[in-house]
């Protein structure tokens, strides 16, 4: 273990809801250019962790920091988050009725970069240019924001969202749950834009499929709120052959610890 | 005098156009009888018939009984300690009083000839009376009456005599029977055959005297053929002591018509605690005279510390359509209790009712609306969109659509939502970098976009600014 200290770092991270703990220690270290997979059982933890990391006020940390940049952010608005550069593509996007893409795009790009710094007319060319990457119909732009979308379309527009707002270190919560195949591919492309020095990257995903697109240099696994098990991309085919029992035999007894 | 002084009432609160102008009135005393009304039609300078009137209405009125029916809650109102007339002095018929003038620049009108809006002639009333109108000569050459009442009184008797009354009758409702004996001034409006108004025209209300009243009557008549859009903005100093604003407005579609109505209603609501503001009890309504008619009235109502208005539609010509977009918007101790009526006469007339309240602070915001279908009224329609949204849990909104249809050939849609500001959409906002109140701006816009959109542009601009201003310090 190195003692510098990584750009994204979460300590011994505990959460509960409604007094129900759901995060009982998790540790996980983040650096920019690196791509990280975490991946678990339905119910491990895995949305909880990616909320509890952008500030959602449903959730409780009884325990434990998450850093960025050296700077404690558990007391943040999810709003600082999102400005100081996190970003979270979310498992299920919210509808925002009668406000367009490109009105929220605009009001959110404003609010991350600084308000007033993107001209409307280069916001449109970026934008333009971000949608025909995803393939997005110019048409969507127009649309309510996740009004009436398909599973895909929501999927496909949290992308476009992470291209406007380039964040630092983001997490896509099973952005490849319901994408069909091509979908999926210009999806991991538009994420690709992104990797690079300047961007960290947690996907959590229960299938392979993704990862051979966006190749993960680590692969964490959480069951019952604490990762388990860290390694490398070779984790990815053992965990799709065998499933997670083989992780629970290993692990079984560490786990069951409370 | 137990007023605040207005900057400190200001400091505490978000209303900006809550300053006093200091002009002196020229008033009568504090009280309501029948010198009064003569006292008043006096001064005004009217003729016979117009004072005749007035005394019959005042008459009525006494044997009416304030209406308690609505949702709302308020000490009674002492209708004795009430001024019915202040205008301010010194007004030569050619100049307009450099204060006036001031302040209504101040509130976004100027009036005078070399900086005044560009496509939108103005009636500026100020308190009881009108004291300019913007853009007169050319209306003038399409034939377009745009003038205060008093002018019409004057200019135009006959139009006046024709049609003022006929939709809003003295014997309608309490606060109309009240406001038809002591109306003081308002607009007038007429829209000769087959002219499509070139502008837009609006009236823009200012109460600025101490326990005045405000009573204007607003009436427009748009002839076979014709077209207008007409828009109406309200605003009065921060005051701890409540006022009165008790309105008329009437509107004749004729045949092929068409009558665009829109009210951005901003009077002072009152402090946080409940204190002052406008009690705001409007009567208006359009007829739909004409076959192929069509009345729209779009509202924005985000101040006055109680609203009591249900612009409607009775559409009596085949084919007449009419329209009611509204948003009310209450906040801290306000109460609104608004709506529509649409009474389909005609044959195949239809109409549209989309409402959107949004409660917040502690306030009570209830949508009422009556829909009547006539017995021998055959293939009408009415689609109704009614929907509310909480912002905090100690509002509260309501709704009471109310239908009446008598023939079975109607057809009716009614759709109604109640919806709180979700905490996943502003969890959501905020992880893209957008501020709780930049959040909460941004939702009830896109709820209440339907309705912003029926206003000319530079109006909606100004209602969403209005909208924001209103919900800051709302949420969390
Ligand atoms: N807001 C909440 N209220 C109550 N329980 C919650 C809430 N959020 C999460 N939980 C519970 O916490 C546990 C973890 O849920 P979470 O959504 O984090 O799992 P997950 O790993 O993302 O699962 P999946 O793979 O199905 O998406 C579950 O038992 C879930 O029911
Ligand atoms: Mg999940």
């Amino acid at each position: 273990m190195s003692a510098k200290t990584a750009d994204f770092e979460i300590r011994n991270l505990c959460a509960s809801v409604e007094g129900k703990p759901i995060l009982q220690g998790v540790s996980l270290k983040i650096n920019k250019g690196e791509n990280h997979a975490l991946m678990g059982p339905n119910g491990s933890g895995k949305s909880t962790l990616a909320n509890v990391i952008m500030g959602h006020p449903a959730y409780e940390v009884t325990g434990g920091d998450i850093l960025f940049h050296g700077q404690n952010i558990v007391e943040l608005e999810p709003e600082e988050r999102a400005r100081l550069g996190l970003f979270l593509a979310f498992q299920y996007p919210v509808a925002i009725p009668g406000v367009t893409v490109a009105k929220f795009l605009k009001t959110a790009v404003d609010a991350v970069r600084g308000v007033q710094n993107v001209k409307p007319a280069e916001f449109m060319k970026e934008l333009r240019e971000n949608s025909e990457y995803l393939e997005v119909d110019k048409a969507f732009l127009n649309r309510f924001m996740n009004d009436g979308f398909s599973g895909g379309e929501k999927k496909r527009m949290e992308i476009l969202q992470m291209l406007m707002l380039k964040p630092g270190i983001a997490i896509m919560d099973e952005t490849d749950s319901g994408l069909d195949i091509d979908a999926l591919k210009i999806v991991s492309k538009g994420v690709n834009r992104l990797v690079g020095p300047a961007f960290g990257l947690l996907v959590i995903t229960h299938y392979e499929r993704i990862l051979n697109y966006i190749k993960p240099d680590h692969l964490h696994i959480l069951m019952q709120g604490r990762v388990v098990l860290s390694g490398g991309p070779e984790l990815v085919k053992e965990l799709e052959q065998k499933g997670y029992d083989w992780v629970r035999e290993k692990f079984g007894e560490e786990v069951l610890v409370v | 005098m137990s007023e605040k002084s207005a900057e400190q009432v200001l400091a505490d609160s978000e209303y900006k156009y809550g300053f006093v102008t200091d002009v002196e009135a020229d008033t009568i005393p504090m009280g309501l009888n029948e010198d009064i009304i003569r006292m008043l039609s006096e001064k005004k300078g009217e003729p016979e018939w117009m004072l005749e009137w007035r005394l019959k209405a005042y008459r009525r009125w006494l044997k009416m009984k304030e209406p308690r029916w609505a949702n709302l809650d308020f000490p009674p109102i002492d209708f004795q300690a009430l001024r019915y007339y202040s205008a301010p002095k010194k007004r030569a018929e050619a100049e307009i009083d450099p204060e006036l003038q001031k302040t209504f620049e101040r509130l976004g009108i100027p009036l005078h000839e070399r900086n005044r809006l560009e496509g939108v002639a103005v009636d500026a009333v100020f308190d009881s009376v009108s004291v300019a109108t913007t853009h007169k000569e050319m209306l003038k050459e399409k034939g377009v009456i745009f003038c205060s009442f008093s002018e019409a009184i004057r200019e135009h008797p006959d139009l006046v005599k024709k049609y003022m009354g006929t939709v809003v009758p003295y014997t309608d409702n309490f606060y109309a029977a009240l406001n038809a004996a002591v109306f003081s001034d308002g607009s007038f409006c007429y829209i000769p055959k087959g002219v499509r108004c070139p502008i837009e025209l609006s009236t823009y209300f200012r109460i600025n005297a101490m326990e005045t009243g405000q009573f204007e009557r607003t009436l427009i008549v748009a002839e076979d053929d014709s077209y207008v859009s007409y828009l109406e903005g309200c605003t009065a100093p921060l005051r701890d002591r409540n006022q009165l604003h008790a309105a008329v407005v009437e509107l004749i579609a004729m045949d092929n018509a068409q009558i665009k109505y829109a009210t951005v209603q901003n009077w002072y609501a009152g402090d946080k605690e409940g204190k002052g503001g406008i009690y705001n009890f409007v009567t208006k309504r359009g007829h739909c005279r004409g076959r192929h008619s069509k009345i729209s009235w779009t509202q924005v109502e985000a101040g006055s510390a109680i609203t009591w208005k249900y612009p409607g539609c009775v559409l009596e010509g085949d084919h007449s359509v009419g329209e009611f977009y509204s948003v009310a918007l209450t906040n801290n101790k306000m109460q609104a209790d608004t709506g529509t009526k649409m009474i389909h006469i005609g044959n195949h007339t239809r109409s549209t009712i989309v409402s959107k309240g949004i409660s917040a602070g502690e306030s009570n915001n209830t949508y009422r609306s009556l829909l009547q279908i006539l017995p021998d009224a055959k293939h009408c329609r009415n689609h109704t969109q009614c929907d509310s949204m909480l912002i905090g849990p100690l509002c509260k909104a309501n709704t009471f659509p109310n239908i009446e249809a008598e023939n079975g050939s109607a057809v009716l849609e009614h759709e109604a939502t109640t919806s709180r500001i979700s905490e996943e959409q502003l969890f959501y906002l905020k992880c893209r970098g957008i501020k709780e109140e930049d959040a909460v701006s941004l939702v009830v816009n896109g709820f209440c976009k339907e309705v912003l959109k029926q206003l000319p542009l530079e109006f909606a601009v100004e209602a969403i600014k209005l909208l924001e201003m209103k919900l800051d310090k709302s949420v969390g």
